[in-house]
């Protein structure tokens, strides 16, 4: 029988070294999406190296006004970090929709991020955000825009040897909100038919100065909707320029029809929830009725 | 002695034990995971087995090859449909439907054709599970593909590919002379239907339809079996009717009852999906083979592709008033997915349609259809729900056109007792009318509501059951009680059974345990389902109490030296109530330790047949929130309410009637196969197969309504399947209320609620 290794380093110079070493093996943070896909028969790695034992993988730091978010830190622990919850409520509320509680004490932002899956709750609302992660391999460490992450479904622009160390999260911009939102059939345990994540800055009276719109569900990767920002900035987020990023998100929606959705219902959720999570970023943002 | 107590005096009064909320028997074991499933089970030198399914939806089987198999280190047995010994078509009748024990075997092991994608064709034992599953893989099977049909209407066209060519129409006179997918056809009613409708002042026509659904049991089906040289042999699993599992068993291995000994582990939900067999046989085979014991366990995908989903429908209602709201004719045609093998959904589906309406003029049929799914089996109130569904909302629309509310439109219709059944037969004390009183004093039939919100109802009923039962009450030496039931408690029941025994008996509920036996130690049980065990099990706890009573009442008599019927039973006490010794007592805990020396052990048994079992009925009141924009329904509000006779342990009695309404609200809204135009299923697992989760729902309302049954000592009715009923119908009309669009196609799932709001896409 094919059996597999396990290891658990104590320095990402080790984990690099074994994840080279074996273009078949895999890095395992949280497991929640590894060990499911392993068990399933989709994967059949040569070797299992867990990172989760190397110091800073686990837990949220903050470098200036910013924040470090190790690649092994679950979802659960970033609620429980005050200050990175109130900066950026959007990315924390996405990464904790994702599966049920039990999931999310284990699952991180990081695997959701490298099973690149179009549906990951985490990943609009990091696009959204601007996050960048922190990727260590064979030639060192660089750092990259979430989005350049995933290329199509399951497969990332990661090397072989490399693997996702921290996502970065930059200061809350004054005047800044994020909020992002998902459409499932049911409530919880749910996959998304479409996430919407927006993050915005409104200037003292009102006029939304920048805006990221990334949507997930609608292609074949999560996409940062430049048009639909566009759409936003200079206005006060009236109707029109609500209505305008809606029609740009359902522009840049290129979705499948499968038995999560079909396209049409796709596209028209895409644009209500787009809508939707700007209205609650721009709250966040200190928006006046 | 005590005046002779019989089965048919009920008289209300005050009970010490029926109607409380002791703790049940199996709960502490159950809550800290001492209790013993079926996937639970080892036996020592027990192999691990694996099964190869069918990756088409209908195929001849050419060829099986399993050379490469056997020869694998660690594999002991491989068994395939020709391991079966040639059957005789006998159709047995083991609880909720009936099967031909040909295709029962054929099921659980295909032998010429393939039905369905995730039919089983062949299977392996081995020492680990791993090498097992290896050895799965490297049989080879070889197919011819045939042309498969999944949808009613489709599998009934002229051309369509059939299925069995030796299945001709049933309750067709004269009998067909071509086979056909319609495996059945059930009619009941009477009357002009034609003519009335025609002079009815309102009519309502409608076409309803859903796909199958899944009981969705969290507990997959597991086995262990065990065939021993001398051929005798035991099976553990979980089931609700290990006594079924043994027929089956024994029917398709040709082997004598006596000789299989089945031992019922905890059910993890059944939900009427483990009334049938598809691993014993084929566990047996392979330890007979190898032997060895021999574990056979699904994965949830097994259990979403290859057992008993409940059928799906098409349904046409039309249904006639008078503008006073009175009913006067109502047609209803509908076709049920039987899947691989004739099921029998359809004849229930007749009797739970329009019965609890008086309607002058019906027509009610019911065509079972075969097609290339998974065989149908029993789902909670089998074959009910999806008539239901449309008859409901045809009466809730029908009540809209009239202009009269629809509590009032079905109170003034409402059947009551003596009124006939669509059968005819008149309905007994049925407390529907209750139901409907109780849901208009309820605060929420007149509670406001809030902006997209609506406000649907609905009403239903099952049949329930009686049947066969044995149950063995035996005293121990200090005193307490043994119930011992062949039941599977799949709701509750032991703490229900201990509740009858001490109520009978006086004694405090804690003397009482109650523990299912294996078939081989207790009388022929039959299935735990049809909501019968509380009744019927219940009858026989009962009857043999009583029996304990007296045989203790002549022990102490024999004791005292008095004659029998001066000693009486008094709150789990003898008392001599006559004579020199009057006034004397003993209690049970004094004279138990002594009774087996003087005359024997005291152990009563009751086999019973239970008879005067009733019907059960409920409405349910449903709000929802719809979201217009995206088609979200949020169930805001939810009671359901039913008579049930008499709640013995209300804790459990409410506990059933909220998991009813959860599962009708998780097929109302998001529950459905999905397949794939190559005809395999798309959703085979929990994550697309959408149950309902905690946060989808309100806490539902149970309201116990109690018309107690005069035929059983306590009132009880049965009360398992009822809530189901009225749930699709209940979600339907509140979304109609909420929407003004009427959905008449299962699931209301946002996507499709989407585009009934949003007609332009």
């Amino acid at each position: 029988m094919p059996s597999t290794a396990f290891h658990a380093p104590d320095s990402v110079e080790d984990v690099v070294a074994l994840l080279a070493a074996d273009p078949t093996a895999r890095p395992l943070g949280g497991g929640t999406d590894l060990i499911v896909q392993m068990r399933s028969g989709r994967l059949a790695p040569g070797s299992v190296v867990d990172f989760k034992r190397i110091a800073g993988m686990t837990g949220v730091r903050r470098e200036g006004d910013g924040f470090v978010i190790g690649a092994a830190t679950p979802c659960t622990a970033l609620k429980a970090d005050a200050a990175l919850a109130a900066a950026w409520p959007g990315v924390v509320e996405a990464a904790n929709l994702i599966g049920s509680v039990q999931v999310r004490n284990r699952a991180t932002m990081a695997g959701n991020l490298c099973n690149a899956s179009p549906a990951a709750d985490s990943v609009p609302a990091l696009i959204a955000a601007g996050a960048t992660c922190v990727v260590a391999g064979p030639s060192g460490k660089r750092e990259v825009p979430v989005q350049e992450i995933p290329v199509a479904p399951g497969k990332t622009s990661l090397a072989p040897g490399e693997f996702v160390v921290e996502i970065r999260l930059p200061a809350r911009p004054e005047g800044g909100g994020d909020a992002y939102l998902r459409s499932t059939p049911r409530t919880e345990m749910d996959i998304a038919v479409v996430g919407a994540g927006v993050s915005l800055v409104l200037d003292a009276d009102g006029t939304c100065t920048s805006a990221r719109v990334a949507l997930g569900a609608v292609g074949p990767t999560v996409v940062l909707v430049e048009e639909a920002g566009k759409a936003l900035v200079g206005t006060k987020l009236d109707d029109d320029a609500l209505a305008a990023m809606s029609r740009a998100v359902q522009a840049a929606s290129n979705p499948i029809d499968d038995k999560r959705g079909s396209v049409s219902y796709r596209k028209a959720m895409a644009g209500v929830l787009a809508r939707r999570a700007a209205l609650i970023a721009a709250t966040r943002a200190g928006a006046k009725a | 002695m005590n005046a002779p107590e019989t089965m048919k005096q009920f008289r209300p009064k005050e009970f010490r034990h029926v109607g409380t909320r002791p703790v049940r028997p199996d709960g502490v074991d159950k809550v800290t995971g001492r209790a013993l499933y079926g996937p639970d089970f080892k036996a020592p030198g027990m192999l691990w087995g694996a099964i190869v399914r069918s990756p088409h939806p209908h195929a001849r089987i050419v060829s099986i090859d399993t050379k490469k198999a056997e020869s694998l280190p660690g594999v002991k047995a491989v068994a395939t449909g020709k391991d079966f010994p040639t059957l005789q078509s006998l159709v047995m009748h083991v609880g909720e439907g009936a099967s031909d024990i040909v295709h029962v075997a054929r099921n659980c092991l295909a032998l010429d054709k393939v039905l369905y994608e995730g039919h089983a064709v062949a299977a392996v034992a081995a020492t680990t599970p791993e090498i097992a599953r290896e050895a799965a893989g490297l049989i080879a099977v070889e197919y011819e593909e045939l042309p498969f049909v999944l949808g009613l209407e489709e599998a009934l066209a002229e051309g369509a590919p059939l299925l069995h060519d030796d299945v001709f129409t049933k309750g067709v006179d004269p009998k067909p002379d071509k086979p056909s997918n319609a495996s059945m056809r059930v009619e009941m009613g009477g009357g002009d239907v034609e003519g009335a409708l025609a002079g009815a002042a309102v009519t309502v026509t409608g076409r309803y339809t859903m796909e199958p659904v899944h009981q969705g049991y969290i507990e997959p089906h597991a086995c262990v079996a065990s065939w021993g040289g001398d051929g005798q042999a035991q099976i553990w699993c979980s089931s609700q009717g290990h006594f079924a599992v043994r027929s089956l068993t024994a029917s398709v291995l040709a082997l004598p009852q006596a000789d299989i000994r089945v031992m019922p582990l905890e059910i993890g939900g059944g939900f009427g999906g483990k009334t049938t067999i598809y691993l014993e046989p084929v566990a047996m085979i392979l330890s007979k083979k190898s032997g060895r014991p021999v574990r056979l366990a699904m994965t949830r995908e097994e259990v979403f592709r290859a057992t008993g989903p409940a059928p799906g429908a098409v349904i046409d209602v039309r249904i006639g008033a008078d503008a006073d709201g009175t009913l006067v004719a109502a047609d209803v045609e509908f076709k049920y997915h039987s899947g691989a093998y004739p099921a029998v959904d359809a004849g229930a589906g007749v009797a739970s349609a329009i019965g609890h309406y008086k309607i002058a003029n019906t027509r009610v049929v019911g065509t079972e259809v075969l097609c290339n799914r998974p065989a149908a089996k029993a789902y909670r109130a089998p074959g009910a729900p999806q008539v239901n569904f449309a008859v409901e909302s045809a009466v809730d629309e029908l009540a809209g056109k009239l202009g009269i509310d629809p509590l009032e439109l079905r109170l003034k219709n409402a059947a009551v007792e003596g009124d006939p059944q669509t059968s005819g037969v008149p309905w007994g004390r049925i407390g529907w009318v209750e139901c409907l009183e109780a849901a208009k004093a309820h605060p929420h039939w007149s509670a406001p509501l809030g902006p997209n919100q609506g406000r649907g109802l609905a009403g239903g009923y099952w049949g329930n059951y009686g049947g066969p039962s044995t149950v063995v009450v035996s005293l121990t030496e200090d005193g307490t009680f043994t119930v011992t039931t062949g039941s599977p408690d799949i709701g509750g029941s032991r703490a229900a059974m201990a509740i009858m025994a001490a109520e009978t008996l006086g004694v405090p509920y804690e003397q009482v345990r109650c523990v299912i036996a294996d078939t081989s130690s207790i009388g022929f049980s039959m299935v735990t389902g049809g909501s019968r065990t509380t009744f019927a099990t219940g009858k026989a706890v009962v009857e043999a109490a009583r029996e304990v009573k007296q045989v203790l009442c002549s022990r102490a008599a024999k004791m005292w030296n008095v004659a029998e019927d001066a000693v009486e039973w008094q709150d789990g006490e003898m008392v001599c109530t006559a004579g020199e010794k009057e006034g004397t007592r003993i209690t049970v805990a004094q004279i138990a330790p002594r009774v087996a020396f003087m005359s024997g052990p005291v152990s009563c048994v009751a086999g019973i047949n239970a008879a005067g079992w009733l019907p059960g009925f409920g409405l349910h009141i449903c709000d929802t929130e719809v979201d217009t924009e995206t088609g979200h329904v949020k169930i805001v509000r939810y009671t359901a309410i039913q008579d049930v006779g008499t709640a013995i342990h209300p804790d459990y009695v409410e506990g059933q009637i909220q998991g009813g309404a959860v599962q009708g609200i998780g097929w109302a809204l998001n529950e459905t196969y999905i397949y794939g135009e190559n005809g395999k299923l798309d959703n085979p697992g929990f994550l697309d197969y959408r149950m309902p989760v905690a946060s989808d729902l309100p806490m539902i309302d149970a309201v116990v309504v109690e018309v107690p049954n005069p035929d059983h000592p306590y009132g009880v009715k049965g009360v398992g399947e009822v809530p189901i009923v009225p749930p699709l119908a209940a979600v339907a009309n509140a979304i109609h209320a909420a929407t003004g669009k009427r959905l008449n196609s299962l699931p209301m799932s946002p996507d499709r609620v989407y585009a009934a709001l949003h007609p332009e896409g």
